[in-house]
């Protein structure tokens, strides 16, 4: 189980980070503003920061652009004329295959792919975390370390037995089967999150509320739920990035018409048909990503605390 | 540890029944799906099935194809050479960020969004992006010649030799600001009373980085290793959105062999050969760990 305490000293050191981050200011007095090694420290940190923001600042202005602008300048020009028509194409028009209803389809069905997804695994896993946690039985932490092995396995291993089984249940290419797949696949990371957290909660509490006759599913919604309200939220931040972010998934157990977001983004601009607009598959990709940005922009140091703990999921 | 067992005797399978209720999930997918679908794969790896699954086996026969086909060993080539570029820049860049964010500096947290954001967008996102700051006909390569550079060349997209560090590129932009948030939180979990004994000493500051902090940051940097090399396994995404394998097969990537076998070409033997050299692979990353971490005993920084 050693790994899972590595884990746990780097979420440990993360949430360390986040508290001094909340802070501000601290440590000894400031030196001089201006001395060389400041200079050299800002110097190298804002070319850093500018080399990340860079593709950001080229997609905005790209999807701001008309198309013979495009061809005119190159892509750090800044529009001369601002237009919005190609997001309402990416939107609304933008063709895959033979439907020309734009990214909009691909989003409703990440949505419809996304919230039940995050509510299943969310609520298995906390339960299945409780229960390590608390309710230990035989066998329980073998089931468990079988899990956390599963999740280094590369998923192309398991994807096609679990075709088979999908078809055999008659729910391959729906979104049904495609919510079951990400409920098992986030079940490894959010178990082991639920259960390092459970186990951190006092002891006392939950034998206090065993000696007042409370049972296993009363204990867990009257005391371990509303204690853990911040751990829920991370899992939900963790969860939410990354079924949204899926590609292999939604193309493998999905079809055209249940395609979600990504994979109808990729289709619409690696299409090989057609003039490349390539305005419109900017605003295309700033439209999928904005659902994971927004999370990221404000959930702030929730979201290092979630990738922390997530980034095995890789 | 808490609510274990109390005395009670009767019947042992229905003490603690809630838990194992509650348990099932957990239990059907670590017992039916990733040992069950792991150990199906392997087996049907050894016959010859094409469309659908069957039972006649030929031994070694779909391994001695794989690594006979000029498009798997292209897939390995670039997996070795991305993986051991993406894991050492990620490795430096990671820490030399984290460092200098540890220098007490201000706007941290500015920085910290700024270095972390293209973390939380999809490789497909980040792919589609760096194919176009990429594209030799507006993007960087134009830029530069519109500059008085006409003969610039930097196509790394189209030029089947180096696409594979054009993908690198893009990656090292999604996962770096990851190793710098691991990195720092590495950093502050050290004795400040360290950096002190070093001023005291008259160490340079560089020196007792490399000398004394980065050794003691060992857990920290396995962790990360094993994260990072993880995901390097199952580069897929990044470059389906980047080049879709081109141009040819030259960026060709283990995992997108595996699904163009099954779900394309309708060669599954081929498909299921090449997922198991991946678990292989896999485990050649996680068994040298898991002897590290807990082999030759307890030794934590």
């Amino acid at each position: 189980m050693a790994d899972i305490e590595t884990l746990n000293t780097t979420a440990a050191g993360i949430d360390a980070v986040s508290q001094r981050l909340g802070d501000g200011p601290s440590g000894p007095k400031p030196r001089p503003t201006l001395s060389a090694r400041n200079i050299m420290l800002y110097g190298t940190l804002t070319v850093a920061a500018l080399y990340y923001l860079l593709p950001l600042y080229v997609m905005v202005v790209t999807s701001l652009k008309g198309m013979p602008e495009i061809r005119l300048g190159n892509i750090f020009s800044p529009p001369m004329e601002i237009t919005f028509e190609p997001w309402v194409k990416a939107w609304a028009e933008a063709c895959t295959g033979l439907n020309c209803d734009g990214l909009s389809r691909g989003f409703w069905n990440s949505v419809r792919i996304t919230v039940p997804s995050v509510i299943i695994s969310i609520a298995i896993a906390s339960v299945n975390g409780y229960a390590l946690a608390n309710w230990r039985f035989k066998g329980s932490e073998l089931f468990f370390s079988i899990l956390i092995i599963g999740a280094f396995i590369p998923y192309q291993v398991m994807i096609y037995p679990i075709v088979i089984i999908l078809r055999e249940i008659g729910i391959y290419g729906t979104l049904t089967g495609l919510v079951i797949v990400h409920s098992i696949f986030g079940m490894p990371i959010l178990t082991l999150l639920f259960r390092n957290y459970f186990v951190s909660l006092p002891e006392e509490l939950f034998k206090a509320a065993r000696v007042d006759g409370a049972g296993f599913w009363q204990i867990f919604l009257k005391i371990m739920m509303p204690m853990s309200l911040p751990i829920f939220v991370v899992a939900m931040i963790l969860q939410v990035t990354g079924i949204w972010n899926d590609f292999l998934f939604g193309v493998v157990f999905t079809r055209p018409d249940t395609y979600p977001m990504t994979v109808q983004l990729n289709n619409i601009v690696n299409s090989v048909q057609g003039v490349k607009e390539y305005n419109v598959n900017m605003a295309a990709t700033i439209l999928t990503g904005l659902v994971p940005l927004i999370v990221y922009f404000v959930s702030g140091r929730l979201f290092v605390r979630g990738i922390a703990a997530g980034a095995v999921k890789g | 540890m808490t609510g274990q067992a109390q005395a009670g005797r009767p019947n042992k399978l229905l003490r603690n029944l809630n838990a194992k209720i509650a348990s099932i999930p957990m239990i059907l997918t670590a017992l039916v799906i990733f040992v069950g679908g792991t150990f199906w794969t392997v087996f049907y790896s050894f016959t010859n099935s094409k469309l659908l699954p069957r039972l006649s086996f030929v031994g070694f026969d779909q391994y001695h194809r794989l690594w006979a086909a000029p498009r798997w060993v292209t897939a390995i080539e670039n997996l070795a050479l991305y993986g051991v570029l993406s894991l050492i820049f990620s490795l430096v860049i990671g820490f030399v960020l984290a460092a200098l964010m540890d220098q007490k500096i201000r706007f941290e947290n500015t920085f910290r969004t700024i270095f972390l954001y293209p973390f939380a967008l999809s490789f497909i996102v980040t792919g589609l992006v760096w194919q176009w700051v990429l594209n030799p006909d507006f993007g960087v390569q134009s830029v530069v010649r519109s500059l008085g550079w006409t003969s610039f060349t930097f196509n790394p997209l189209y030029t089947p030799e180096i696409v594979i560090y054009g993908i690198l590129i893009a990656a090292l932009w999604q996962g770096t600001g990851l190793v710098m948030c691991l990195m720092l939180a590495g950093l502050r979990g050290i004795d400040e009373d360290i950096w002190k004994a070093a001023r005291v000493d008259g160490i340079p500051m560089w020196k007792t980085y490399l000398l004394v902090v980065i050794p003691m940051m060992r857990p920290v940097f396995i962790t990360t290793i094993v994260i990072i090399a993880s995901g390097i396994v199952k580069v897929y995404d990044l470059v389906v959105a980047q080049t879709s394998g081109g141009p040819g097969i030259s960026s060709e990537v283990p995992a997108k062999y595996v699904y163009d076998y099954m779900f394309q070409a309708q060669n599954l033997g081929q498909g299921f050969a090449a997922s198991t050299m991946m678990l292989v692979t896999v485990a050649i990353i996680i068994v040298p760990w898991a002897y590290l971490e807990f082999g030759g005993g307890r030794k934590r920084g």
